[in-house]
C-alpha cells in the first residue's frame, strides 16, 4: 500500500512513519486486548481447565487437576432436557420479541416524526431498574389472584388454571426483559432504509404488502440477525426469570449451572456445561447467519 | 413503448391543486401534455414542479382537480396501480438487488412472462449488458441513472416522468447524458415529463417547456418559441438572461408601441408588447445587441432601437465576448457579441451605442418591477457589490 505522507512528513524516510503508524494500531488495541486477556481468555481456560477436573476421594466438593472428559458426557446425560428447554425458551421469546419489536421500531422509525427521540427513551427507560426488581415485578403482573390470569383463566385459556410457575411465564419474562437488545438494532436497521426506495417499489407496481416483502424486510435484514443473536443468546444462558417466574419442571441450563456451582458446588459439572452452552449457541449462530445471508447485505 | 398495442395517449391535468397546510405548491394547474412528446416543467426549487410530478406519479394526493390519461381518470389510482414510470432524482435503485433484479422489478409484479429477454434487451439499450450481475454500489452515477431510466422504461408506461434526473451528475456526463434520453424518448416514443431547475437542459431535451413559478405555469411553448418572446418578466429573467428597461406606454407607430424610459424612446412590434397597464418594461436578450463606438453611431440603423452608455467591464470567452454596458441611468446591460470581427474591441471606459432590431424587443407587463425570476443569490450578489463600491474609499 502506498502511503500519502504528508508534506510538513515529507523530510522523514516513510519507513519511519510506516512504524511509527503501526505502534500507534498497537498501542490502541491494546486496553481492549488486555481486557479480552484478563476477562475472557483467562477465566475461559481456567473454567475449561475446572471442567476437566476429577474430585478428591473422601473429601466432597474438593477437586483435583485431571482430563476427565467424561464430565462431559455425565453432564449432557443428566441435564440434556434443561440444555433443550433453554433453546427452546429462548427461541419463542426471541420469535415473540421480533413479532412484537418491529412494528414498534418501524412506527419509531418511519412514523414517529418529533416523537422518535422520546420513543426510544421510552424503550430504554425499563433498563434503569433493575433486572431483578423488573423481574419481581412480574411476578405480580402474572399472579394467580393476578388480572391477566383471572381473565384469561375465565375465559377457559389455561390449561393449567395458572401463569406464575409456568414456562408461559419464564417465557414472558424472557421476552420482556431482552426486548429492548431487540427494539434497538431494527430501528437502527429501519432508520437507515430509504422511503424513496419504498416509493419507488411502489412506483414499480408493488402493493404496499409486496413493497415490505421485496424491499423494506429485506432491508432490515442486518437489524433482524442482530436483533435477534442480541435477544436469544442472553436468554438461552438465563436463569433468572426460571428462577423466579417459574417452576422446577421449567428450569434452563442456566439454573442447573448456578446450582451446581453455588449449591451443589460440583464445579467441574458446572464448567463443563457452561462450555457445552457457549459451544452450542456458537453453532447455533453461525448456521444462523450462514442462513440469513447477512454477509451480502450493505 | 409504442409497440401499437396499446395507443399512447396525451396526460391530462385539469384544475390540479396541491396544498401543504396554507401554502398552495400547486395551483389550479390545467395542462395537456400531448402523447410521445417530450416535455419539461422548469422551475427554481419550490415553484411546484416535482409535487405536480408526484402527484402525477400517484406519490402524492392532489388536494383538488383531476389527473387522466386520454379518456381514463387516474386521479384516484394508487402508485402501484398507474401505467406510470418515475425515474426518481437520487435514482432510488434497490441496494440489495443487482442490475437485473433492478430493472426486473416491475415485470416480476406484474408477473410478466419472458423477463430476462426483456430486462437483457433493456440493458442493451441503455448500453449496461455486462453489468447485470452487480449491485448499484458498484456502479458510477451516469451508470445508475441508466440503470434506473432502464428499470422505469421496460414497464412500457403511458408516461414516464423525470425528477431532476440528471442533477447528481457533473457537468460533462450531464451534458452526455441529455443527448442520451433524448435519443431513448426518440427510440421509445414514450411520453416523457421531465422536472428541472436546468433551464439548458430542458432547452435541449424538451419538445414543449413550461415554465412553473408559485405553483403556476407561467408560459408554454417550444423552447426557442420562449426564449425568443418571454410574456413575463420571470420567464425573461429565468430562462437565459435579459436587459429589461422599465418605461411607461407612449403611443403608437405604425405596428409598433412606443414605450419611454429614461428619456429615450423604444419601439416594440405590437405583437410583441403583453403590457397591459401603465408600467412596461422593454426587453432584449443580450446577443441581439450591437455594440459600436460613440463615433460609428452613423451606422445604427434608423429602426433599430438605441442606448448610449460607457463600457464598464469586458470579459472575453471566446466564443464571444460579453461586455456591461452603464446607462446614463445607471442600469448595467449585458452584451454578448460575437467574436467574428477582426480587429479592435471596446475596452472599459469607451462611450458606445448599443442597438437592437426592434424585432428583438419585446414588451412585459413591469407592475412587479425588472428583478421578478432573478436568482435571489444574483441578486443578494449584486447589492454586495453595490455596497462595497459605495464604501470603497475615494482614491
Amino acid at each position: 500500500m502506498v502511503a500519502v505522507v504528508p508534506t510538513s512528513a515529507a523530510a522523514q524516510p516513510a519507513s519511519v512513519m510506516a512504524q511509527r503508524r503501526g505502534r500507534t494500531g498497537y498501542l490502541l488495541l491494546f486496553p481492549g486486548m488486555a481486557w479480552l486477556a484478563v476477562f475472557f481468555a483467562i477465566p475461559f481456560v481456567t473454567l475449561f481447565l475446572t471442567s476437566l477436573q476429577k474430585p478428591i476421594p473422601g473429601k466432597p466438593g474438593k477437586y483435583t487437576s485431571g482430563l476427565q472428559f467424561s464430565n462431559y458426557a455425565d453432564a449432557l446425560v443428566e441435564y440434556w432436557p434443561q440444555f433443550l428447554r433453554s433453546f427452546v425458551y429462548a427461541g419463542i421469546a426471541t420469535l415473540l420479541a421480533l413479532v412484537i419489536a418491529y412494528p414498534l421500531a418501524y412506527f419509531i422509525a418511519f412514523r414517529a416524526g418529533r416523537w422518535r427521540g422520546l420513543m426510544l427513551v421510552l424503550v430504554i427507560a425499563p433498563s434503569f431498574a433493575s433486572f431483578l426488581l423488573r423481574t419481581y415485578a412480574w411476578k405480580t403482573i402474572l399472579a394467580d389472584e393476578g388480572v391477566i390470569t383471572s381473565t384469561l383463566n375465565s375465559l377457559h385459556l389455561l390449561p393449567d388454571g395458572r401463569i406464575l410457575n409456568t414456562g408461559i411465564a419464564v417465557v414472558a419474562g424472557l421476552t420482556y426483559n431482552f426486548l429492548p437488545f431487540m427494539i434497538l438494532p431494527l430501528y437502527a436497521a429501519l432508520e437507515r432504509v430509504d422511503p424513496r426506495l419504498i416509493e419507488a417499489a411502489g412506483d414499480l407496481y408493488a402493493s404496499p404488502q409486496t413493497a415490505f416483502r421485496k424491499v423494506t424486510w429485506p432491508l432490515s435484514m442486518p437489524g433482524v440477525v442482530a436483533g435477534t443473536l442480541l435477544t436469544f443468546i442472553p436468554a438461552a444462558g438465563d436463569y433468572i426469570n426460571a428462577e423466579l417466574l417459574g417452576s422446577t419442571k421449567d428450569r434452563m441450563i442456566g439454573n442447573v449451572i448456578q446450582t451446581n456451582f453455588i449449591e451443589f458446588r460440583d464445579y467441574p459439572t458446572a464448567s463443563a456445561l457452561s462450555i457445552v452452552l457457549m459451544a452450542a449457541i456458537l453453532v447455533l449462530v453461525f448456521t444462523y447467519i450462514r442462513r440469513a445471508g447477512t454477509e451480502d447485505l450493505v | 413503448m409504442a409497440d401499437g398495442s396499446r395507443p399512447v395517449e396525451d396526460l391530462h391535468l385539469r384544475n390540479l391543486s396541491k396544498k401543504f397546510g396554507d401554502v398552495a405548491a400547486v395551483d389550479d394547474l390545467t395542462l395537456t401534455i400531448p402523447a410521445g412528446s417530450f416535455f419539461a416543467l422548469l422551475g427554481a426549487s419550490g415553484c411546484g414542479k416535482t409535487t405536480t410530478l408526484r402527484m402525477v406519479a400517484g406519490l402524492e394526493d392532489p388536494t383538488g382537480g383531476t389527473i387522466s390519461i386520454g379518456d381514463k381518470d387516474i386521479t384516484g389510482l394508487r402508485a402501484f396501480e398507474r401505467p406510470v414510470n418515475t425515474v426518481f432524482q437520487s435514482y432510488a435503485l434497490f441496494p440489495h438487488l443487482d442490475i437485473f433484479e433492478n430493472v426486473a422489478f416491475g415485470l416480476r409484479r406484474r408477473k410478466v412472462k419472458d423477463v430476462s429477454a426483456q430486462v437483457e434487451q433493456m440493458l442493451a439499450l441503455v448500453e449496461l449488458g455486462p453489468m447485470a450481475r452487480r449491485k448499484p454500489a458498484q456502479l458510477s452515477g451516469g451508470q445508475q441513472q441508466r440503470v434506473a431510466v432502464a428499470r422505469a422504461l421496460i414497464n412500457r408506461p403511458d408516461v414516464l416522468l423525470l425528477d431532476e434526473p440528471l442533477g447528481a451528475l457533473d457537468l460533462k456526463l450531464r451534458r452526455q447524458m441529455q443527448i442520451e434520453l433524448k435519443r431513448i424518448q426518440v427510440e421509445v416514443g414514450t411520453t416523457f415529463v421531465h422536472v428541472t431547475h436546468d433551464q439548458e437542459e430542458a432547452m435541449t431535451m424538451a419538445d414543449t417547456v413550461a415554465v412553473m413559478n408559485s405553483g403556476r405555469i407561467e408560459q408554454l411553448g417550444h423552447p426557442a418559441d420562449i426564449y425568443e418572446l418571454p410574456r413575463t418578466v420571470f420567464v425573461a429573467n429565468f430562462l437565459g438572461q435579459s436587459n429589461l428597461i422599465q418605461g411607461a406606454p407612449a403611443g403608437h407607430s405604425g405596428d409598433d408601441v412606443l414605450v419611454s424610459a429614461f428619456g429615450e424612446t423604444f419601439a416594440v412590434p405590437a405583437a410583441r408588447s403583453f403590457a397591459v397597464g401603465t408600467d412596461v418594461i422593454v426587453g432584449v436578450r443580450p446577443e441581439k445587441m450591437t455594440i459600436l463606438d460613440l463615433v460609428d453611431e452613423h451606422r445604427v440603423p434608423e429602426a433599430h432601437n438605441r442606448v448610449h452608455g460607457r463600457v464598464t467591464d469586458v470579459s472575453y470567452t471566446g466564443v464571444s465576448t460579453q461586455y456591461l454596458v452603464m446607462t446614463p441611468w445607471d442600469q448595467e446591460l449585458i452584451v454578448f457579441e460575437q467574436n467574428v470581427v477582426v480587429g479592435d474591441r471596446c475596452e472599459v471606459g469607451d462611450e458606445v451605442v448599443v442597438h437592437w432590431s426592434t424585432q428583438h424587443t419585446f414588451g412585459l407587463d413591469g407592475s412587479a418591477g425588472t428583478s421578478v425570476g432573478v436568482d435571489p443569490e444574483v441578486l443578494a450578489l449584486e447589492a454586495a457589490a453595490q455596497a462595497l463600491i459605495a464604501d470603497a474609499p475615494e482614491s
